[in-house]
């Protein structure tokens, strides 16, 4: 009974880390190329979520509203970019972060204006809302599969974009020295807006492939914009491989910290302290563990600035 | 010279005691409004819940022509964000400034208990249409708090004994960590006679319920009683149905978390759900079909208990106003016009114990798919009779 235990735990910390991923991807690129803040980040996710929930509804299928969500939430990006936080790339961190977070709130306020307070409805297609037999005995939700399976084709996808495509390489460049890689002829301003869009899109993914199993409301995007600033400082701000890691690190020890910390204390001190105390410390676990990252590798775990 | 400071604070004295004497001497004079603050969370995935208590309110006062009690009504509407800090100081400002006749409309017991001093102590009567937290129904029970809706225990206890009633034995708990979750947990304990084979406080924020399934698996209880209000509740349904427990058991939950909210939310995966409620909204009887079908006119949505909530305080209000002739400073007949609550409560039967808690009737429901196709709850029968909360021999208010 463990075994399946631990084994239930292992897969959801690999979808958690792979949809976080996602959102640290974008966030660790426009951070580590731009230098820029940027806390709209977790709005680009709940707008994404909210745009495959409409275009669900409108459709009738969760593939064409997940596709519309995605090009909607890119070309959403792209223009936030082109309108409001071009203009702030010049300037200091603070006024990037007092900026993106009028985003922020303006778009909470747009969505709730648009859509109400009440949580959205996004089901999974009807085909993997039930479980799956992996093992003899074991039942694992077939939808939790498929964002695994998704997760994993958008993280290889992202490898080849910037280890095997020219963009890629500007990419890398940017995030290694941006004054380096301007000098030598990339195009920045239109790699920036790509960028965004890209990362836009991605925000889009993970928002349309979590909706279902989480919620789609308002406010969506603040939780888990901390946690993917998380994994990109353990990762190392700029570099895709580390967000990649930090995120899969992220999502296992805070799935497993969830698990088994209540249940031990559980059995230790009964359910009440389990209540209270093993979700406190459960997340103070990863705060412990971005603290450890940072005491022996103060640059993350792949810095990717020289 | 030396007089003079003197002369003026007498002539002050001499005029504040004629003022006073005619105070003293003029019966409290009819108003010729009524104000009620509704104080509720309209923001945040509670929002939900408190959008269905205003909206339940107001029907009642555009039912009767913008009136209640025969007094024009105004209701200033108010967000608490589901904070206590933001609760207190917004109840104080409509306390204060707007001078509000009657509060309402809070959901969560937190807030409840945040906002609950400065309204009692301005002797302002509170009329909850949600929160009812065992405090207030035991030792700190006051004069001025009258709860519309139900004591947090009640739809729990209903629960615990529909569960032994058909014979489950293990029983696995889930409630949020706060004072609320804590009630429950206590009110199902209370009638719940077989097992329990687990019991976890989550935190009130969760959203993936992943570890507690995994729990849930390796427990193997026979069936599993939530209570995880609003957002909470539809995504634990959703993954419990995904993860394929309910096939190996079976769920139940109040009246909170099997509502029209969480079932447009969650849709399909919800028949089947057994939830209890002290009102549904196919109950027989006239308050509660006119309800009904001017709520679906006016908001294009079946209502829920939080909507027949807000309703029924909006109406018990009615009656205290029509009762005192619209003389609401006299505090004295006001809570005896509330205690008296001479109003067609949706419900059938309402009327206050002694701590101004309802004594009242719960039923248990099951989410079917109705004549229309719709996915909604059918009333299968009544779990409790007139019943009463656990804490009214803690509760010493002084008789009017």
């Amino acid at each position: 009974m463990t075994g399946i235990l631990i084994l239930e735990q292992a897969l959801n910390g690999l979808q958690f880390g792979l949809m976080l991923f996602l959102l640290a991807a974008g966030l660790t690129l426009v951070f580590g190329i731009m230098d820029m803040i940027n806390l709209a980040h977790g709005s680009l996710y709940m707008v994404g979520a909210y745009l495959v929930a409409a275009a669900t509804a409108a459709s009738g299928s969760f593939w064409v509203g997940l596709g519309a969500g995605i090009v909607g939430a890119a070309l959403f990006g792209v223009l936030l970019e082109l309108s409001v936080l071009r203009r702030l790339y010049a300037r200091d961190h603070l006024s990037q972060v007092l900026g993106t977070f009028a985003i922020l709130l303006m778009c909470n306020e747009a969505v709730r204006f648009i859509w109400g307070s009440q949580p959205v409805l996004l089901s999974p297609p009807e085909s993997l809302a039930g479980p799956v037999e992996l093992l003899p005995g074991f039942y694992y939700p077939a939808y939790r599969l498929l964002i695994i399976g998704v997760g994993l084709a958008v993280a290889l996808g992202l490898w080849a974009l910037i280890t095997r495509t020219r963009i890629g390489m500007q990419v890398r460049a940017g995030a290694s020295n941006r004054e380096m890689a301007l000098a030598m002829g990339v195009p920045v301003r239109a790699l920036f807006t790509a960028l965004f869009g890209l990362g836009a899109a991605l925000c889009a993914v993970a928002g349309g492939m979590l909706g279902p199993l989480l919620a789609v409301q308002v406010g969506m995007g603040e939780s888990i914009l901390i946690l993917a600033f998380v994994v990109i400082v353990i990762g190392g701000i700029g570099s895709v491989r580390g967000a990649l890691l930090g995120a899969l690190l992220v999502g296992v020890v805070d799935t497993a910290g969830r698990t088994l910390i209540p249940m031990v204390f559980e059995s230790l001190f009964g359910p009440e302290v389990a209540g209270n105390a093993g979700p406190a410390v459960a997340s103070i676990l990863i705060y412990v563990l971005m603290a450890a990252v940072l005491f022996f590798k103060p640059q993350g775990l792949f810095p990717s600035h020289g | 010279m030396n007089a003079a400071p003197v002369r003026f604070p007498l002539r002050l004295l001499l005029c504040a005691a004629a003022a006073g004497l005619i105070g003293l001497s003029t019966p409290a004079l009819a108003a010729d409004a009524v104000k009620i603050g509704l104080l509720s969370t309209l923001s945040g995935p509670g929002a939900g819940l408190g959008i269905d208590i205003r909206d339940g309110f107001q029907l009642a006062v555009k039912l009767n022509g913008g009136k209640l009690g025969g007094l024009p009504t105004e209701v200033v509407v108010a967000d608490d964000q589901a904070s206590p800090d933001v609760g207190r100081q917004t109840a104080d400002r409509l306390v204060k400034r707007d001078k509000v006749d009657f509060m309402t409309g809070i959901v969560f017991s937190n807030v409840m208990l945040a906002v609950g001093a400065p309204t009692f102590a301005s002797k302002t009567f509170y009329i909850s249409a949600n929160a009812g937290p065992s405090q207030y129904a035991g030792e700190q029970c006051n004069p001025f708090f009258f709860s519309a809706s139900y004591q947090n225990d009640n739809m729990h206890e209903a629960v615990g004994k529909t569960v032994t009633d058909k014979g489950f034995k293990r029983v696995a708990l889930i409630a949020p960590n706060y004072p609320a979750g804590k009630d429950a947990l206590t009110g199902f304990k209370r009638f719940f006679k077989g097992e329990v084979v687990s019991e976890s406080y989550t935190p009130l924020n969760l959203l993936d319920y992943g570890a507690e399934l995994s729990k849930l698996r390796a427990a193997k209880p026979d069936a599993v009683y939530i209570f995880l209000p609003g957002g909470l509740g539809i995504n634990f349904i959703k993954q419990f149905v995904g993860a394929g427990l309910s096939k190996d058991m079976t769920l139940f939950g109040p009246g909170f978390s099997g509502d029209e909210d969480v079932i447009k939310a969650v849709g399909e995966p919800m028949l089947g759900m057994f939830n209890t409620s002290q009102w549904a909204h196919d109950l027989d009887n006239a308050a509660n079909k006119k309800f009904v079908t001017a709520f679906e006119k006016e908001y294009g949505r079946l209502p829920t208990l939080y909507a027949a909530q807000g309703y029924d305080a909006a109406q018990l209000i009615g009656a205290a106003v029509r009762d005192t002739k619209g003389k609401l400073d006299d505090k004295a007949a006001v809570r005896k016009a509330l205690e008296a609550a001479k109003f067609d409560s949706v419900r059938g039967s309402f009327k206050f114990n002694s701590n101004h808690f309802p004594v009242q009737d719960y039923y248990l429901r099951v989410i079917i798919k109705d004549s229309k196709g719709r996915i909604t709850n059918r009333t299968l029968g009544t779990v409790f009779k007139n019943h009463a909360d656990a804490y009214v021999g803690n509760c010493k208010i002084p008789a009017n």
